[in-house]
């Protein structure tokens, strides 16, 4: 079982049973709420006549040491994307910040990290929106955010 | 000088309490140590051949006397006395203990510095011209610009598990003292046509195991533009950096596979979509910085008290020989302090040390201390009829040696007596070489040159851009130690050609004395600096003083 990660804590997943396609098949795809499950190197303009159908996307972090996931999460948000953004894989605690400060909303970890990492530690002191450099620097800034 | 503004401070103290938890999670079993170790480098903290070192960054070489001070308990309570400036305007103490490490950063915090993004695959210390806001030659003073990058790029929450590392420099001047060609980014101050300020911009430079020169990627980039070009540049590099090799990770690799021109259109691309959101920097914010670095109120007044010391005592006029640099104003001088003394150890400095120069500073200069990327330290505001004074406070501490740009001004990287990734000495090498030609006494005949020395491929002693540069290898468990010839770390850098088959340790210094006494023999005018002979005459009268044995065969 997947444990999501929010602001709030641990929870379930409430996409669960739903199931992430990939680009292709979300092209010939009549839903109009689609959730789709993009890798860390997607050819994100390819994206761009698909977003207004686009529920819910979901990028994979294979180790927590690649960080192409965070540059994807921004692009999207740049690209005008303000539907629901999770992060999957090898993601750690210590990321939670960053990982929201790029543009997603959620992180899907398994349950051997978040035994390892329990909820304390995405949580305590993660105050992500206490402030950073860069919102200080560029506070005037229009990008879309949740 | 540049202030920390509470949100500063609120982030350093922040940051440290996050790495104490840190550590103390790794010592619990929450963080693998993979996953610490990437932690404690953001954090300045490696783990070397014999002991934990940290690495604090000086943002881009600019201090004052409390912060020496500070460097100076810290050297004293945590370390064995003294500290190591490196080649990236840092200071290294190579024997803190792990469970110190929170305390130490706390003290740092306590004089607004930190050990924030001085390792790991991250946006690194960044570096500027250790003469800013002094040189004579400046356009514009560089530490504005590299202080906004500093806190831009400070837990940007994108580019914190880059590829790999991530250098940028900034100089402010045409001549360049900040190697800016060798680095990830370097940017020139410059003036567009209508008198604009903004940057020329270079990226793929940088050394290491594929040494390459920076390529200009854009000719003029408007001053209030930084932000957003350089955020693409980090994006397409983040995004298309290779990752299935570390040593093919650097933006350098990136720039040769895909070619300067098409990666140059990428980020122009990604540049246009960045600026649709991009509504720049808050001009008050920008002004804030750019009075920080207003220039002290100098005093003009002259005594003759310069000119006078200078004509009685041999040893000061030696020294204001090679040690000042023209400052902007003219009853002022630059004073380079050098860390080489004759058989010391480049760029290392006692607490006592740091105590004197921090009491010059603060007396003298204006309470401004730089940290050269040459291991040396600068006193960049010295009035010239102080300087007799500075001088006796220097000499007291044994920092008067007067050879700042000769033979024995040696750059080199801490090698195998501290490094885990070290092949070979460095630090005995630069020792005997500067003993050596001490003992002949021809330092000053010989004039201008850079000797810099690397104990492994990784080039961190910068020994591909060394007038005569050295790399320590090993074979077959023995020290070998190639020379390159030729290299240049300024404005018009280049890289040395390797003259050929390595040296032992015990060849390497009569070698390097067969190749000086080629130079002086084949200079047209002791005004012929030994680089300037090298591109007039080309490599071959150089190869020939190294391997005499192979003139002999061939004759």
């Amino acid at each position: 079982m997947a444990v999501i990660v929010r602001d709030q804590g641990f929870s379930k997943d409430d996409l669960d049973g739903r199931s992430f396609i990939g680009m292709e098949d979300a092209e010939i795809s009549e839903d109009l709420s689609l959730a789709i499950e993009l890798p860390n190197h997607a050819d994100l303009p390819a994206l761009k006549t698909l977003l207004p159908k686009i529920g819910a996307i979901r990028i994979n972090f294979p180790n927590f040491g690649d960080g192409r996931g965070f540059s994807i999460a921004t692009k999207l948000r740049h690209m005008g994307y303000a539907g629901r953004l999770r992060a999957s894989g090898h993601v750690i605690a210590d990321q939670y910040a960053l990982a929201r400060r790029s543009g997603f909303d959620e992180i899907e970890i398994d349950d051997e990290l978040a035994a390892r990492q329990p909820e304390n530690q995405w949580i305590s002191g993660k105050d992500w929106k206490s402030g950073s450099y860069q919102d200080r620097l560029l506070k005037t800034e229009l990008a879309p955010t949740r | 000088m540049y202030k920390y503004s509470e949100f500063d401070e609120f982030f350093v103290r922040r940051r440290v309490e996050e790495f104490r938890d840190q550590v103390r999670r790794r010592l619990d079993g929450s963080l693998t140590e993979d996953e610490f170790k990437p932690l404690r480098l953001k954090n300045g903290l490696y783990l070397q051949l014999h002991a934990y070192m940290l690495r604090v960054a000086i943002p881009y070489g600019t201090f004052d006397s409390r912060q020496m001070r500070q460097l100076a308990d810290i050297a004293d309570k945590w370390d064995k006395g003294y500290g190591h400036f490196t080649t990236r305007q840092n200071i290294q103490f190579n024997w803190p203990k792990l469970a110190d490490v929170p305390a130490i950063l706390d003290a740092l915090a306590d004089v607004d510095m930190h050990a924030i993004q001085t390792s790991g695959n991250c946006i690194r210390n960044v570096t500027a011209d250790h003469f800013a806001g002094a040189a004579a030659d400046e356009i514009a003073d560089p530490r504005p610009t590299a202080e906004l990058l500093r806190q831009w790029s400070t837990d940007h929450p994108e580019f914190q598990y880059l590829p790999r590392k991530f250098k940028i420099a900034v100089s402010g001047s045409s001549r360049d003292r900040a190697v800016t060609k060798a680095h990830d980014i370097g940017l020139r101050s410059i003036r567009d046509a209508g008198g604009s300020p903004g940057y020329e911009v270079l990226i793929g430079g940088g050394l290491g195991r594929t040494p390459m020169i920076g390529a200009v990627v854009r000719e003029f980039l408007p001053e209030s533009e930084l932000l957003a070009y350089v955020e693409s540049i980090l994006r397409v590099y983040n995004l298309h950096g290779r990752r299935d090799n570390k040593y093919k990770a650097r933006l350098k690799i990136l720039v040769h596979e895909t070619g300067i021109e098409k990666l140059s259109r990428e980020i122009e691309a990604e540049f246009a979509e960045r600026k649709k959101w991009f509504a720049g920097v808050d001009p008050e914010l920008i002004e804030a910085l750019k009075s920080a670095f207003k220039p002290p109120e100098f005093n003009l007044s002259r005594t003759g008290a310069f000119e006078r010391r200078l004509e009685k005592d041999s040893g000061f006029r030696a020294w204001a020989d090679t040690n000042l640099f023209e400052h902007r104003c003219s009853a002022y001088s630059i004073a380079t302090v050098s860390l080489k003394p004759i058989g010391g150890t480049p760029g290392d400095a006692s607490a006592n040390q740091m105590r004197a120069l921090a009491d010059i500073a603060e007396r003298l200069g204006h309470d401004e201390i730089r940290a050269s990327h040459e291991q040396n330290i600068i006193l960049p505001h010295i009035r010239k009829d102080d300087l007799p004074e500075a001088y006796d406070v220097l000499a007291a501490s044994g920092l008067q040696t007067a050879n700042f740009g000769l033979v024995s001004d040696i750059i080199a990287c801490p090698g195998m007596d501290y490094c885990a990734l070290a092949t070979a000495r460095s630090i005995p090498i630069a020792q005997e070489i500067s003993r050596r030609f001490a003992a002949l006494g021809i330092e000053r005949e010989i004039g201008s040159m850079k000797i810099k020395i690397s104990g492994c491929i990784n080039a961190c002693g910068h020994h591909h851009v060394g007038h005569i540069g050295i790399l320590g290898l090993e074979r077959a468990g023995v020290e070998n130690y190639q020379i390159t010839l030729g290299g240049d770390a300024t404005e018009t850098a280049a890289l040395g050609d390797r003259a050929g088959r390595g040296f032992s340790a015990d060849e390497l210094i009569p070698a390097l004395e067969r190749l000086v006494e080629a130079y002086l023999r084949l200079r047209d005018s002791c005004r012929e600096t030994f680089l300037e002979a090298y591109r007039r005459l080309g490599p071959e009268p150089f190869r020939a003083a190294l391997y005499p044995e192979t003139g002999k065969l061939a004759a």
